[in-house]
């Protein structure tokens, strides 16, 4: 009891501490705005660590965050392999070629009129349409390695991508196109020159919506069958042996590699479309 | 209008590739078929055409692989009238509390989809008015929203099912929170951007009409806020259906479209499949579909439109 008594004092101190932060001058800073979060994740850990002991929670319905952390440090050469699996191999190889084809079919619609008409309204009603569930239709299809998982990421990604690239094409004004052609520029310069540039925060927004749905797709095309290493498979293996430990230490590795993988993502952005108003001051 | 014509052509081309598609994906077990039934196929030995692609079958047995693939049992790729037709089996002429009909499967989905969508968006509103008032919230709260739509916290679910199953929680709850943490996120974010669109100008005038906090917000934040509100309901509710379909997977649940799907792949029921695909399909175009109406008459009225 003492410890959970203890939890509570601990998240009032830390809530008026913010409270006290957030009308200070402090958070008019860089550091104090990423101080305050961060107040409130290690008030939010601790608390999780001090009821789970407090309480006594059995270890299979919650486990506490330092034996999270512990299981993390002794099993870094299986999440390791689960990542590379996972991630490297099934995620980002779907991601890049799902991207790269939505790119590329892209640029045919907007060429042709009459395509992306068509194309736009069928891929914006594609794009809100459970996708996941071609998972077991593509496990069967290209085995349980992570070929299938590649594809699954393929088909999750095409969409959302295809209909960013094709409305950020549409982007340029009347007057920017005019101008272009006074300068006597032909399809081909006004695209790498005009159009494409003008289509960056549009390709970086579907881009960077890929990332979550690239992650999700290699993940749960791992629950209809896979290999013995991959994050999917060890959630729900670990889950069936209530060894919630390692389920959580995977979904830390998980959180890890999408906030990084979007990250990455949002850095390129900002170097490529440095001169939209987003990105400045 | 003007894009009907282009829509239709789109559609009509996504239906004649998977015509086309189906040949060649199904050609071995067509001219297997063919030669169980007696009829000369080229070439003779199975263990020769294992290695061969299906293109090259159909090039060498047009006649027996293009009249044997479109009634096969359990095809890779089934053709698209196979699926039709088992819809209809399954949702017109089965009674729907039978367990082979898909209706019966989708109400149990969809139940745990409209629970727990209406759980995530109640909650995502009531955070997002706490961010918009308080300024701590704000500051502590919101980064982390933000971070979490970068996470696959589909991961999850496999372990909150598990989780609330050994504490005695089964069937339509533990598949509604994993739909409403699916769809507060999207919630939350939207509806604090809607909440802060009034700009200054607006709440100055406010102010000068000695408006309390109160009416400022149900006068003008909250209608400003509209919508943005609708634009994350139809993200929240598709992620809602995707959650409520992936809650069925890891427990192996025998219920939902999630389910028939799962049994449909160790089976290897490949129309079953496709035909609880289609049928996720319709149920978010219709979900989806429901809230951009209801939004297009509330802006209406509300003069946004």
């Amino acid at each position: 009891m003492i410890l959970v008594a203890l939890a509570l004092l601990i998240w009032l101190g830390a809530w008026w501490l913010n409270v006290q932060l957030a009308e200070s001058a402090v958070v008019k800073t860089r550091a104090g705005r990423l101080l305050v979060p961060a107040i409130f994740g290690i008030t939010i850990l601790v608390v999780w660590e001090l009821v789970v002991r407090g309480l006594e929670v059995p270890l299979v319905i919650l486990p506490p965050p330092t034996q999270i952390v512990a299981r993390m440090a002794s099993e870094v050469p299986i999440l390791w392999a689960d990542f590379v699996q996972t991630f490297v191999k099934g995620a980002l190889s779907g991601y890049v070629i799902g991207c790269a084809a939505a790119f590329g079919v892209a640029i045919l619609a907007d060429r042709f009129d009459f395509l992306k008409r068509g194309l736009l309204p069928v891929g914006n009603f594609i794009a809100a349409l459970p996708i996941i569930g071609t998972a077991p239709i593509l496990v069967m299809w290209f085995g349980f390695d992570w070929q299938s998982k590649a594809a699954v990421v393929v088909v999750m990604v095409f969409f959302p991508m295809l209909v960013n690239t094709v409305a950020g094409l549409q982007e340029t004004t009347a007057m920017q196109r005019d101008l272009m052609r006074t300068y006597g520029a032909g399809y081909w310069a006004s695209l790498t020159k005009l159009r494409l540039p003008a289509a960056m925060p549009f390709i970086f927004n579907g881009l960077k919506i890929s990332t979550t749905l690239a992650l999700i797709g290699a993940i749960v095309a791992e629950f209809f069958g896979s290999p013995i290493v991959g994050m999917g498979f060890r959630i729900s293996t670990s889950v069936g042996q209530l060894a919630l430990d390692m389920v959580w230490a995977e979904i830390v590795v998980a959180a890890l590699a999408g906030s990084a993988f979007y990250g990455a993502v949002a850095m390129i952005e900002k170097g490529v479309t440095f001169w939209h108003p987003s990105q400045r001051g | 209008m003007r894009s009907v014509l282009p829509v239709l052509t789109v559609v009509v081309a996504i239906f004649g590739f998977w015509y086309l598609a189906v040949l060649p994906m199904n050609a071995h077990q067509a001219v297997l078929d063919a030669e169980r039934a007696g009829v000369g196929v080229i070439p003779a030995e199975a263990s020769a055409r294992r290695d061969l692609s299906g293109f090259t079958l159909l090039a060498r047995n047009f006649d027996v692989v293009t009249a044997g693939v479109w009634t096969q049992e359990r095809p890779i790729l089934p053709a698209p009238h196979q699926v039709a037709v088992e819809l209809w089996d399954t949702t017109v002429e089965k009674k729907i509390t039978s367990k082979r009909s898909l209706v019966f499967h989708g109400w149990i989905t969809l139940s745990a989809t409209l629970l727990g969508f209406a759980i995530g968006t109640g909650l995502g509103i009531l955070l997002a008015v706490g961010i918009v008032h308080n300024r701590a919230m704000d500051l502590s709260v919101m980064p982390w929203a933000i971070a979490s739509q970068t996470i696959p916290i589909l991961a999850i679910a496999p372990m909150i099912i598990v989780v609330l199953n050994s504490v005695g929680l089964q069937g339509l709850v533990p598949k509604a929170i994993i739909s409403a943490y699916l769809s507060f996120f999207p919630v939350v974010v939207g509806m604090v951007k809607g909440l802060r669109s009034p700009d200054a100008m607006q709440l100055d005038l406010l102010r000068t009409y000695n408006a309390s906090k109160s009416e400022t917000f149900w006068k003008l934040r909250l209608p400003a806020s509209m919508p943005y509100l609708f634009a994350s309901l139809k993200i929240g509710i598709a992620a809602s259906l995707i959650g409520a379909i992936v809650g069925e997977l890891p427990t192996g649940a025998v219920r939902g479209l999630g389910a028939r799907m799962l049994t449909g792949s160790y089976y290897g029921q490949t129309i079953q499949i496709w035909s609880a695909l289609l049928a996720a399909a319709i149920v978010a175009a219709t979900l989806v579909g429901i809230i951009a109406l209801i939004q297009r008459m509330t802006l209406k009225r509300m003069g946004l439109a």
